[in-house]
């Protein structure tokens, strides 16, 4: 690591105030950027720690009956509070390891956007809103590609905003090694449609799969899926897995998501 | 009724209190006063000639102390190797230079460039950003056959090739073996690939030299197996400090698994740099550094056939194997494919021809070296899993096949020059398939099928050569060392005893299993005996611990100096029984006069000894100290069966192992719990190496798993549940030729686990109607959804 500073902010006016300022950077639970450091990755010269900011933290119903849940808050937090929205509790309680759940955020999962993480997937998955200190970004238009968002230079995220899906499951196929998502599906089901988001697969990043969409929200069974399959084209392709592989397990992942949602 | 000590009793293991509480002292424990720290400029290509080195903005960074490079060692020798191998040909192996610092080229990713000691890691780590080093970049070989095949890319300039040596065993079995190829009612080929795998102990690699001026003394500490072995290699023949003037010393050590044998750079460095700098210099490995720097293992590809008549018996094997060296050889690199794996290509079965080819390679890589099993897991893997095919192609049940080869008379002289002392096969069998219930298997099969899984079961048998070894023989094999193992035993005046071993323990648990044969042997409590290792400053010299060798030669060693011990306390209590020598018995810690009820306690002897005024002065010396040599007359062969079921699920090509079974015999045992947990640990990593594991370069030498976001370490829900993992060691055959008639438990478990695996997977995917011959280690669920797709 290179020497920096560390300021911990209790209110977001005060750390967007922070980050402004030269190589400043916004630190959540350091799950990802802490070892970045130690590798001397990234050399910032003030960490602004988001996890004294208590308005950024906790899980709560909001009055539109969306779930809103802090910017700062870990996953363990979600895992253990997130009742109402259970597919999401589970998927949280299966990130990483104790330590990680403990420290890592969801604001911190989503501004990386790393292409195997899983919070993309639920957070696209439910059609849900990145709140920011300056603006609402829906899902859509919120992840642009591996490691790429809509954030701007030194925009925070204070809150995600979920809607309830009438039934909604997870499935994680981890990469054997890091037990990050080889492919991740997550399925919803409301009463406008289906959304399905993929995640670990491709070379994009986060995506919707809009076959299975169309045929799911005309006939939530796995039969309706059955004959459609993605190509393995622009798909990752690495030691723990080809293109192909991951292309044929997104079938299979949204099969067991919407046979478990059912 | 289980014993409560002694041999047979599973005494708890006394280390486990100070490792379990914070207490243990591991080398990176070790702060001396006014120490620097050393970081090291590792290469970042796998293969360029160093054209410039620039340190001079780094030197007057803030708290350098010194910098070195390659230049800074030429006066003293390059790292060492243990272990000369001659060719087919009679012709001694290829052996390249291996510079402490990287000297001309860099050889692969990894390789230590600069090293800077500094006041603080960090500040030795900031001043090596500010060091420039120019480096032309060649093209790199990774590719073993590759770099046989052609010599346009060469690893070292002043070689002839690539090839290290191509050693053929036994030369004169060859013809024999073609000609009994040609005669074969039926050949099995067979080609695969035994799996690069990462040692990763638990505690990385750790060295602190130091020096003191007043008397010119060397001390390194250091994370070794073998401090001795450390000490003659590292001062005799890398920087010439007599060995009266060296102490090395292995204090704790979290794990080695055979990476912590070898000699590596960092020691050597440590030391020599204490001295250069007058003052005590700590290199602590990051995991990163680890992946790069510590000696790899395995890493074979090979083809091998079986031949066999028209009843099924196997009349001949033949093999080529390609082992990767890596860029130089680790210490006992060319000792592993070669006396560790060809000597064991009989396995359990009498084939009477048999003929091996290992040609050994040197490529852009980490150096390859020992790894739990060395060479004994390459050979099973090979020839059980040949043997699984030829049972599936005569379509015959693949445990018959098995039984009808078995050897079942001792001892038994293989065609490859070792002699098994003793064994059962089919008892080891037998046992196996009694704690696997194979008869209920067709029920479990059924019952995955109902859940759209596949099940396979799978069978293997293996034997080892362990208890290494002894040392006329390896010397005769090409060992630049002896491979005895030493003791001491120092008993006190009022009757405790200290052991000191040249065996080291890391975590194996000598401490409490080392004591429970001693307090047999005297009748005394076990915690009246300490045992004392891993510092060549109060250590007999002895050859370390790896090659479960341990107990097997170590152990005996202690026998004798203990056999010493009683013959002269005997001596001391005659005397003071006044009763003649021969009529003394010995006995829950007392002597008596045989038939009569005359009797003196040990601690009265153990006093006499020391304070000697009743005492046989003119026939005795005072004291009760003595130290034994022992050096084995034969290889231990443990050997056993195991089988493993597995369930995969066709979908994904998840494979999840649902039992494990395992009957070895390891001859007499003297600690069962101690025993089970090494087996249970042998097997976790045999099934690591199976389904998860492997180290992987990509075509420019880069390391593709450089750390635990890609290597995959197996971990608890990789195993099967405890009820069903299941070790038995109650088939004994005791060892003919060692005292306590042991013959070593450590590597077993990773030896005899991994085709188990893959048998079983082979298995299940033919039940399911793929016809799937083989899958390459680790089967991972890519590669099994690949080869039923294939
Ligand atoms: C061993 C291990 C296993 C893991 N397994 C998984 C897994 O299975 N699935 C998974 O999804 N993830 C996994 N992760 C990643 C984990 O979820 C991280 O917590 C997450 O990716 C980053 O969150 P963080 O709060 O730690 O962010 P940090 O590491 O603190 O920051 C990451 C980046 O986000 C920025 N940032 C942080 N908070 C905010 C904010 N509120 N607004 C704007 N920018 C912000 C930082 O500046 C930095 O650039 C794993 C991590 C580890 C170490």
């Amino acid at each position: 690591m290179y020497n920096f500073d560390v300021e911990t902010p209790g209110t977001v006016a005060d750390a967007v105030a922070a980050i402004g300022r030269d190589e400043a950077q916004a630190l959540g639970g350091g799950q990802t950027l802490i070892p970045t450091l130690k590798q001397r990755l990234a050399s910032p010269s003030v960490l602004v720690s988001l996890s004294g900011i208590a308005e950024m933290k906790g899980v709560c119903m909001g009055d539109d009956g969306r779930l809103c849940i802090g910017g700062a808050t870990t996953h363990a937090t979600v895992a253990r509070e997130a009742a109402q929205y259970p597919a999401l509790a589970a998927m949280a309680s299966h990130i990483g390891d104790p330590a990680v759940r403990n420290r890592g955020t969801i604001g911190g999962s989503l501004a990386n956007n790393d292409p195997s993480a899983c919070y993309p997937a639920g957070v696209l998955g439910s059609g849900a809103t990145v709140v920011t200190n300056t603006r609402e970004i829906a899902s859509d238009e919120y992840f642009q590609g591996m490691f790429d968002t809509a954030l701007e230079e030194g925009e925070i995220i204070t809150e995600v905003r979920f809607p309830i899906p009438e039934a909604a499951n997870y499935q994680k196929f981890v990469q054997p090694a890091s037990r990050f998502a080889l492919v991740g599906v997550f399925v919803a089901k409301f009463s406008g449609g289906v959304r399905v988001a993929v995640t670990g697969a491709s070379e994009e990043g986060v995506f919707r799969w809009s076959e299975a969409e169309a045929a799911l929200s005309s006939d939530f069974s796995t039969g309706a899926i059955d004959g459609l399959s993605l190509s393995g084209e622009g798909m990752i392709s690495d030691l723990h897995g080809t293109g192909a592989y991951r292309a044929h397990l997104v079938g299979v992942m949204t099969k067991r998501a919407v046979d478990a949602a059912a | 009724m289980p014993k409560d000590g002694g041999i047979g009793a599973s005494s708890k293991r006394r280390e486990d209190v100070r490792f379990l509480t914070g207490a243990g002292n591991y080398t990176d424990d070790i702060n001396i006063h006014g120490q620097a720290h050393v970081f090291f400029l590792r290469s970042d290509i796998a293969h360029g000639t160093i054209t410039g080195i620039d340190t001079s903005a780094a030197q007057g960074m803030p708290g350098v102390v010194k910098i070195f490079t390659g230049a800074d060692f030429e006066a003293v020798g390059g790292m060492p190797c243990g272990w000369q191998v001659t060719d087919k040909h009679g012709a001694p192996m290829q052996e390249p230079r291996h510079p402490i610092l990287a000297h001309g080229k860099v050889r692969h990713v990894g390789e230590p460039i600069a090293a800077v000691v500094a006041d603080t890691l960090e500040q030795a780590r900031d001043a090596a950003e500010a060091i420039s080093v120019e480096i032309d970049e060649l093209p790199a070989v990774v590719d073993m056959k590759a770099a046989v095949a052609s010599d346009n890319v060469k690893v070292h300039d002043d070689l002839t090739s690539n090839l290290c040596y191509d050693w053929g065993f036994v030369e004169e079995n060859k013809a024999a073996t073609d000609e009994a190829f040609k005669k074969a009612a039926h050949v099995t080929t067979l080609e695969l690939v035994n799996n690069r795998l990462v040692a990763n102990p638990m505690e990385p690699r750790v060295a602190v030299g130091d020096y003191a001026r007043g008397t010119d003394e060397s001390t390194l500490y250091t994370t070794s197996q073998n401090p001795h072995v450390i000490r003659l290699l590292m001062g005799a023949f890398v920087l010439g400090i007599p060995e009266h003037k060296l102490r090395v010393v292995a204090p704790d050590v979290g794990g080695g698994f055979g990476t912590k044998i070898f000699h590596y750079q960092e020691e050597a460095f440590c030391t020599f740099a204490a001295k250069a700098c007058n003052r005590a210099v700590k290199w602590t490995s990051s995991r990163s550094e680890a992946f790069m720097s510590d000696a790899h293992g395995r890493d074979h590809v090979t083809k091998i056939e079986l031949a066999l008549d028209a009843e099924n018996n196997f009349t001949a094997v033949r093999t080529e194997t390609y082992a990767n060296m890596g860029a130089y050889l680790s210490t006992f690199a060319p000792s592993i494919p070669t006396w560790l794996h060809g000597t064991l290509m009989a396995g359990n079965y009498k084939t009477p021809l048999i003929y091996v080819n290992v040609k050994a390679v040197f490529t852009n890589t980490v150096p390859v070296d020992a790894y739990r099993g060395a060479g004994r897991p390459e050979a099973t893997f090979q020839l059980e899993r040949v043997i699984d095919k030829a049972a599936r192609e005569l379509g015959v049940d693949p445990v018959e096949l098995r039984r009808q080869n078995f050897i079942t008379e001792f001892p038994y002289a293989t065609p490859v020059a070792v002699e098994y002392d003793t064994g059962d096969y089919h008892a080891t069998m037998d046992k196996v398939l009694e704690l696997s219930d194979r008869a209920g298997f067709a029920a479990r099969r059924a019952a995955s099928e109902a859940k759209g899984k596949l099940r396979g079961f799978g069978i293997n048998c293996f034997i080892e050569a362990c208890g290494i070894a002894p040392s006329n023989l390896v010397g005769q094999l090409g060992a630049r060392a002896g491979l005895y193992e030493s003791a001491t035993v120092r008993v006190n005046a009022t009757g405790g005893l200290v052991v000191m071993t040249g065996s080291h323990s890391h975590g194996q648990g000598h401490e409490t299993a080392f004591p429970q044969v001693i307090a047999d042997m005297i009748g005394i409590d076990e915690s009246m005996i300490e045992v004392v290792h891993g510092d060549t400053a109060n250590t007999p010299m002895g050859m370390g611990t790896y090659g479960s060798r341990s107990i097997a030669v170590g152990g005996s060693a202690m026998v004798r100096a203990t056999e010493k011990i009683i013959a002269k306390a005997k001596k001391i209590a005659s005397h003071l029984l006044e009763a003649s020598e021969s009529d003394i018995e010995l006995k829950d810690g007392a002597f008596s006069v045989a038939g009569t009820d005359k009797s003196v306690a040990w601690g009265d002897v153990t006093l006499a000894a020391y304070v000697p005024h009743n005492y046989p002065l003119e026939d005795i010396e005072p004291g009760l100290e003595e130290t034994a040599f022992y050096d084995p007359s034969n290889f231990t062969y443990p050997a056993g069966a195991y089988t493993c079921e597995v369930e995969v699920d066709p979908a994904t090509g998840e494979v999840s192992i649902e039992r494990f079974a395992s009957a070895d015999d390891f001859g007499n045992v003297v600690n069962p719990m101690i025993v089970e947990g090494q087996v249970h640990g042998g097997i976790a990593q045999g099934i690591g190496q199976a389904l998860l594991e492997n180290c992987s370069y990509d075509e420019n030498g880069q390391l593709l798993t450089a750390s635990y976001m890609d290597y995959t370490m197996p971990r608890a829900d990789n195993l099967p549940q405890m009820d069903h993992y299941v070790v038995d060691h109650s088939c004994q055959t005791p060892c003919t030729h060692n005292p306590l008639g042991v013959k070593g438990c450590g590597e077993a478990g990773a030896i005899g686990s991994p085709p188990t695996v893959i048998n079983a997977i082979i298995d299940a995917l033919q039940s399911g109607g793929h016809r799937v011959d083989h899958i390459d280690m680790p089967a991972t669920p890519a590669r099994v959804w690949a080869a039923m797709h294939g």
